[in-house]
């Protein structure tokens, strides 16, 4: 298994790599099991943004790795032991695919029946992420903000856009260029429809956010980060990602106003049901647009930064 | 999936879970641990969603036709998990560019040296010269 493979390199660079291959095998095998949100997300998040963000920190700290001083045998015994006791507290656990598994009995089938017609958005995940579970994407916005922010505290993002006189090096090579160029609009459009679409087919405001970031970092990758920071400026970014926990909070203060419980979209309009699609579709333009801002940012933080030693 | 023992996703899960805990606990080298974490939290991840697997089920996309989905409340949980776990990862991975920075060195047990000369030194200095350090204890 690729996992392996990770852990017997000493190469940084290949295991980085092997790592986005093995995000993406995940992907495939969350796809085999009906998550295709899931499997979306792990795609764009792991094989995509955790790769190059991995790459931007090895440029600044080297990519070999030093062998370890003390032997392998204490920590494998440690692993082996704990292993077993795991796969011992497996085996009364419920079947691979069983309906009549507790974890598919509590909540789910109600969530499964009536979120479509509660809700009106045909993709249930949807509906339990930003409606019956509103509480949990508020607040997993907020440590994403959070996260962004300590990254920016401890790195900053250099302001010097003229000062940077080094050009990517990438800039040379003609194909890539025009292809690079043809397939950011596309990027793009599709996070778009991602993010629109989200209530109908796979996808919603945290996917959408990484694909219209990963659509940029492309751009700073092959034109230069000088080139992509005049494009969206980094200023924009932190108020961008605020704006974006404002209007996810602001959505679930709106109901108080009419009487109603904090993220009840039920009360944004007449009709319960659009209340609840209106609702969604705001939290989740909140979600994507936190998300894209500051994946942005973290990645313009890391790679924007020199080599200092 | 059928012929396989239905607990086949438990131990595939544990052993992920294993591979990126002995990475963790026994390499130096700050990046490679922070891979290792990131492949236990890929391991979690598996677990979640082969726990709301149904067998015959549908993605849970309503559909004119079908009945059986899957469950849609590990991937909710998930899907969150795996955006906030990219933003914590590369909370880590900003710490470590700051030690890199700090010491010229991302090997724990070269960090480790350092902090230790480091304390070896003060020491020394102290006991050379108690006086001003008792100055320097006041604010």
């Amino acid at each position: 298994m690729i996992a392996v493979a990770v852990i017997r390199l000493r190469d940084l660079f290949a295991v980085v790599m092997l790592f986005g291959i093995y995000s993406f095998m995940t992907a495939a095998l969350f796809m085999d099991l009906d998550a295709v949100d899931v499997a979306f997300t792990e795609a764009a998040v792991g094989a995509g943004v955790t790769t190059v963000l991995m790459l931007s920190v090895l440029r600044l700290t080297g990519r070999s790795e030093r062998r370890p001083a003390h032997g392998p045998l204490l920590p494998l015994i440690v692993v082996a032991v704990t292993g077993a006791a795991l796969v011992y507290g497996t085996l009364d656990a419920p079947l691979l695919g069983d309906p009549g598994a507790p974890a598919n009995q509590h909540v789910a089938p109600r969530y499964i029946e009536q979120g479509p017609i509660e809700v009106g958005t045909p993709n249930m995940v949807t509906a339990v992420l930003a409606s019956y579970r509103g509480y949990d994407t508020l607040g997993e916005t907020v440590v994403i903000f959070t996260a962004g922010l300590a990254v920016l505290l401890l790195l900053g993002i250099r302001d010097d856009t003229d000062a940077l006189p080094e050009q990517s090096p990438l800039l040379g090579q003609l194909v890539l260029r025009v292809v690079v160029k043809s397939l950011i609009p596309l990027i793009l459009l599709y996070a778009l429809y991602v993010q629109f679409h989200g209530d109908y087919g796979a996808g919603g405001g945290f996917q959408a956010g990484v694909i219209f970031a990963t659509g940029f970092i492309l751009y700073a990758l092959v034109f230069g980060h000088a080139d992509a920071k005049r494009v969206v400026p980094p200023r924009w970014l932190h108020r961008l990602a605020a704006t974006g926990v404002l209007i996810y909070a602001g959505v679930g203060v709106a109901p108080l106003f009419s009487g109603q419980a904090f993220l009840d979209y039920s009360a944004l309009a007449t009709d319960p049901v659009q209340g609840q699609h209106l609702g969604v579709m705001l939290v989740e333009l909140g979600v994507g647009i936190t998300v894209f801002s500051i994946v942005l940012a973290i990645f313009y933080a890391l790679a924007g930064r020199r080599r200092q030693m | 999936m059928n012929e396989l023992p239905g607990l086949f996703n438990y131990w595939a899960v544990v052993f992920l879970m294993m591979a990126g805990f002995y990475v963790v606990i026994s390499q130096g080298n700050l990046v490679k641990k922070l891979v290792g974490l990131a492949l236990f939290q890929t391991s979690v991840f598996i677990l979640y969603i082969s726990i709301g697997d149904v067998a015959g089920g549908s993605a849970p996309i309503a559909a004119a036709g079908v009945t059986l989905y899957s469950n849609p409340l590990p991937h909710v949980l998930i899907l969150t998990a795996i955006v906030v776990g990219v933003a914590t990862t590369a909370v880590g991975l900003a710490l470590v560019v700051r030690i890199h920075e700090a010491y010229g060195s991302v090997e724990e047990d070269e960090i480790n040296q350092q902090d230790l000369a480091a304390d070896e030194d003060r020491e020394v200095k102290a006991s050379a010269d108690p006086a001003r350090t008792h100055e320097d204890a006041r604010p």
